[in-house]
């Protein structure tokens, strides 16, 4: 088997974003430790995680070195998700608001 | 596979119409094995989303108080009380065992057949140390009288989110456990080695660093929120 077959990058690469990770997982738990609060609790949890994920994703599952066709194939579908997640988060706040309005009664 | 060679095939956008349009296999030069592990890893996506947005709508609709999980979490160190300090250290390990095995799937690539076996050893303890740990966070919890019907914290829905989504995830690191195991008994038997093809240990590569991307995502949305 030639280079180019497997997926073969400098340990170098790896130990970097290894160590991504840590400091990543370390500041998304200070936000917790340091009891941040609102808009920036939630922005900086989903930025922390969305970052962590991506590394993940693109050097230690190799997405990054991969074709388009199955980097689409694989990557876009999750999108759907987000439609769930907005019909439910709409249905969510239509229960609440019933549970509010029919309880106080 | 057809004749030709990667360096052949035209790249990006163009490339993607030519290998999906291209008779045969749309995914080229990936190994049938590592595709299907990808189409699993997708559909495990979708059932670890579903469970994730349920959480969403159950904590989003109830009337009730939602347990504030730093408190819940939190565990007494020499006498201080330390916030969420458990699923932290848990956290650490899941992301050190990918690096384990990161770094198992590039030895694998270079033909290095002991310390691939050692990495990928090394990455199954540290998965067992964790399912251990979340043993012991489920039994914690469960004397505190959390169960999926009701908590003596609040809003009675937290429970049954807690045992579904970490369970689940702690089902999935048990079997990777024993996955990861059988692959490393396989290398060092020298089976790819005889095959000239480790490609087998990138495939349980993807499934153990989705089970810790599958982590950042609980730790994020269930235990930070």
């Amino acid at each position: 088997m030639d280079q180019a077959h497997g997926q073969q990058h400098p340990i170098r690469v790896y130990l970097l974003i290894w160590a991504l990770l840590f400091v990543l997982s370390a500041l998304s738990y200070m936000v917790d430790y340091l009891q941040f609060q609102g808009l920036m609790r939630w922005g900086l949890i989903i930025t922390f995680m969305l970052m962590k994920a991506g590394l993940i994703v693109a050097v230690f599952m190799h997405m990054a070195w991969e074709r388009l066709a199955i980097i689409y194939a694989i990557l876009l579908p999750p999108g759907c998700l987000l439609v769930l997640i907005g019909l439910m988060a709409a249905e969510a706040d239509y229960t609440l608001l019933s549970r509010l309005y029919f309880f106080s009664q | 596979m057809s004749g030709k060679t990667l360096q052949d095939m035209p790249p990006g956008l163009q490339g993607l119409v030519h290998d999906w349009a291209s008779d045969k296999d749309a995914f080229k030069e990936v190994p049938w094995g590592k595709a299907m592990m990808w189409i699993f890893l997708l559909s495990d996506t979708f059932i670890f989303s579903c469970f994730l947005t349920g959480y969403m709508t159950v904590r989003m609709s109830t009337s009730e108080p939602w347990p504030n999980a730093s408190e819940v979490f939190a565990l007494t160190i020499a006498g201080e009380s330390i916030p969420l300090i458990l699923i932290a250290i848990m956290t650490f390990i899941l992301i050190s065992s990918s690096g384990t095995m990161a770094m198992a799937v590039n030895f694998g690539y270079r033909r290095r057949r002991r310390p691939t076996a050692a990495l990928m050893l090394a990455t199954a303890l540290l998965g067992a140390t964790f399912v251990g740990m979340q043993a012991f966070e489920w039994s914690k919890l469960i004397e505190d009288g959390v169960r999926p019907w009701s908590n003596p914290m609040g809003a009675a829905q937290f429970g049954a989110c807690f045992f579904m989504i970490t369970g689940f995830h702690g089902l999935h690191v048990s079997i990777g456990v024993l996955y990861l195991g059988i692959v490393a008994l396989k290398v060092l038997r020298g089976d790819y080695e005889q095959r000239g093809n480790y490609q087998n240990v990138e495939i349980a590569g993807l499934y153990w660093h989705f089970v810790d991307l599958v982590w950042v995502f609980i730790f994020a949305f269930f235990y930070l929120w």
